[in-house]
């Protein structure tokens, strides 16, 4: 059982959780968080904004029963966290973009201290967020809001991009990886995909990924998965 | 009067379950997820995920929606087959020791016995090599999520009980046939089972659902209904166990919607010789062995010693 430290708004119905009790996990996993009885039914996957020895913290979007349980808890109250799971961002070397899309940051933060001379691009439709708690920790920060940050990103800089954010977002920048010269530089570029997860340890197959080598596992075998190797349907 | 033991055992056509707590098929993998969690060898039994034929991708788009106390899956039996399961995950389950029960689903009657063939012929040369993988063939005539085949079998009576009678024909293995609440009348589709030579049947499959995105207008599963499972279930479910004990001699294995081991306890009242556990795992990833203490606490608190005391009292 962990226990809530501070849980503070950010903007409309953004929220800074920070627990007290799990203390790892690498870049781009998540926790299975769970702060209600049998219902809802489902625990929820967040993922990891920062985690150190004084616990673990996550940026969540509140949309539906569960998050709006989660943006009602309070300094002190209890919860179930499970984690961490997944296969996150690869500890790389190089050139690092990190582009985040609204609440598509959340991982991205721990990314940019484990990788600190990372230039940084945080875009928002509306209100932006924590982009102050970014700045230290970018070589160079790049905020839009309004707009659509991947236009910022010159992807032929950089040597490994790491992308999380809206479904739209994902799938633009895959094809904006896949349209570089092949013979010129083109960077890896990985994408932190968002799904519905039922157990979020790769047993129950809600969450599949279609993928160029069969179905993969959006719980386990990612969220994070090379932007070539994803299949999108739609 | 103090119990000083309490036994949890229950057998079914030879094969012994330590305590009646069984993972159900879909919600469990093969374990090996679990596996990481807690020991499972502590378990009853493990239902592994339904297999076919053949691997399948599964169905595209939208695969659980949370309804109230309760899911809807739209999985679509997305497996990898047959024959890359008892190569890649047979290596795993020789070394539990907990009942390791195969379910086996099929679009087709040919494609039901030649699976059943596969896992026949590989626990014979198993036997010959003095090991064991499998202890019971679990079969799958009511998965609702794939439009070939599985709705077709397991709802009338005739078009399962050629399944039945093939998949009996194909293999000496235990066999237990999963019944679908869909069923036109699952009493009589149980008792077709028996006469077929079934040696159990297990119940209740998922209950045909549906959601509607209202905004889009649409369902919200790309193939229109899904499974209903969890706690909504369960009166259903328990109805369903009872109405079955009822009618056969041959064991009943409960599911629907258990998360206690209260819950267990009224499916073994209503006639159920082991019971499964599916959505839970997803409410608790412990449920396993979360259960399988709290039934012994409730054994030793209502003082009863032995689970035949109280099976199909009511």
């Amino acid at each position: 059982m962990a226990t809530v430290i501070s849980n503070e708004r950010l903007a409309e119905g953004v929220y800074h959780l920070v627990v007290e009790g799990g203390n790892s996990g690498e870049m781009g996993q998540f926790y299975m968080l769970r702060a209600w009885g049998a219902y809802p039914l489902l625990s929820r996957p967040l993922s990891i904004h920062q985690v150190n020895d004084n616990g673990v913290e996550f940026l969540y979007h509140v949309v539906g029963e569960g998050t709006e349980i989660l943006a009602g808890l309070n300094p002190g109250d209890p919860l179930e966290l499970e984690g961490p799971f997944g296969t996150g961002f690869p500890q790389v070397e190089g050139r690092v973009a990190l582009v985040g899309g609204g609440i598509g940051i959340a991982p991205l933060y721990y990314c940019a201290q484990k990788l600190p001379e990372s230039d940084i691009y945080l875009g928002f439709s509306r209100e932006p967020f924590r982009t102050e708690a970014f700045r230290p920790l970018a070589a160079e920060l790049t905020v839009d809001v309004g707009g659509l940050i991947l236009d910022s990103v010159d992807f032929s800089a950089y040597d490994h991009i790491f992308v999380c954010g809206p479904h739209p977002m994902l799938k633009a920048a895959q094809l904006k990886g896949s349209a570089l010269d092949p013979a010129g530089k083109r960077p890896d570029v990985y994408l932190s995909l968002e799904n519905r997860m039922a157990c979020g340890i790769g047993a129950c197959l809600v969450c599949s990924v279609s993928c160029k080598d069969g179905q993969r596992k959006a719980c386990a075998d990612g969220p994070v998965f090379l932007a070539e190797e994803v299949l999108f349907h739609d | 009067m103090i119990n000083t033991t309490i036994d949890t055992t229950a057998t079914i056509a030879g094969v012994s379950f330590k305590n009646p707590i069984v993972m159900a098929s879909g919600t469990f993998g093969f374990g090996r997820e679990y596996g990481r969690l807690y020991d499972v060898s502590l378990l009853g039994g493990i239902s592994g995920k339904g297999l076919t034929l053949h691997a399948k991708a599964g169905n595209p788009g939208i695969r659980v929606y949370e309804t109230p106390s309760g899911m809807l899956n739209s999985v679509g039996l997305e497996n990898p087959g047959v024959e890359a399961f008892l190569a890649k995950e047979l290596p795993y389950w020789e070394t539990l020791d907990t009942a390791r029960i195969v379910n086996l689903g099929g679009n087709t009657l040919a494609d039901y016995v030649l699976g059943a063939e596969l896992i026949q012929r590989d626990a014979d040369a198993r036997l010959l090599a003095g090991t064991q993988a499998v202890d019971m063939i679990e079969l799958n005539i009511s998965c609702p999520n794939v439009k070939e085949g599985g709705i077709a079998f397991g709802v009338k009576t005739p078009a399962a009980q050629e399944v039945v009678r093939a998949v009996r024909a194909a293999t000496s293995l235990p066999l237990a046939v999963k019944l679908s609440p869909n069923a036109e009348d699952i009493a009589e589709m149980a008792v077709m089972c028996e006469a077929e030579g079934a040696d159990a049947v297990s119940l209740i499959n998922t209950i045909s659902g549906m959601k509607i995105d209202v905004r889009r207008r649409r369902s919200v599963f790309n193939n229109l209904y899904a499974g209903l499972s969890g706690p909504a279930v369960k009166p259903v479910a328990l109805r369903m166990v009872h109405q079955v004990a009822r009618r056969v001699t041959i064991p009943v294995i409960g599911m629907g919607g258990i998360t206690s081991a209260t819950d267990i306890i009224e499916f073994i009242m209503a006639g159920a010789t082991v019971i499964q556990v599916g959505t839970y795992n997803f409410m608790n990833l412990r449920a396993g062995s979360t259960l399988v203490e709290e039934l012994q606490q409730f054994m030793k608190e209502e003082n009863i010693s032995s689970l035949d005391e109280i099976r199909g009292i009511v």
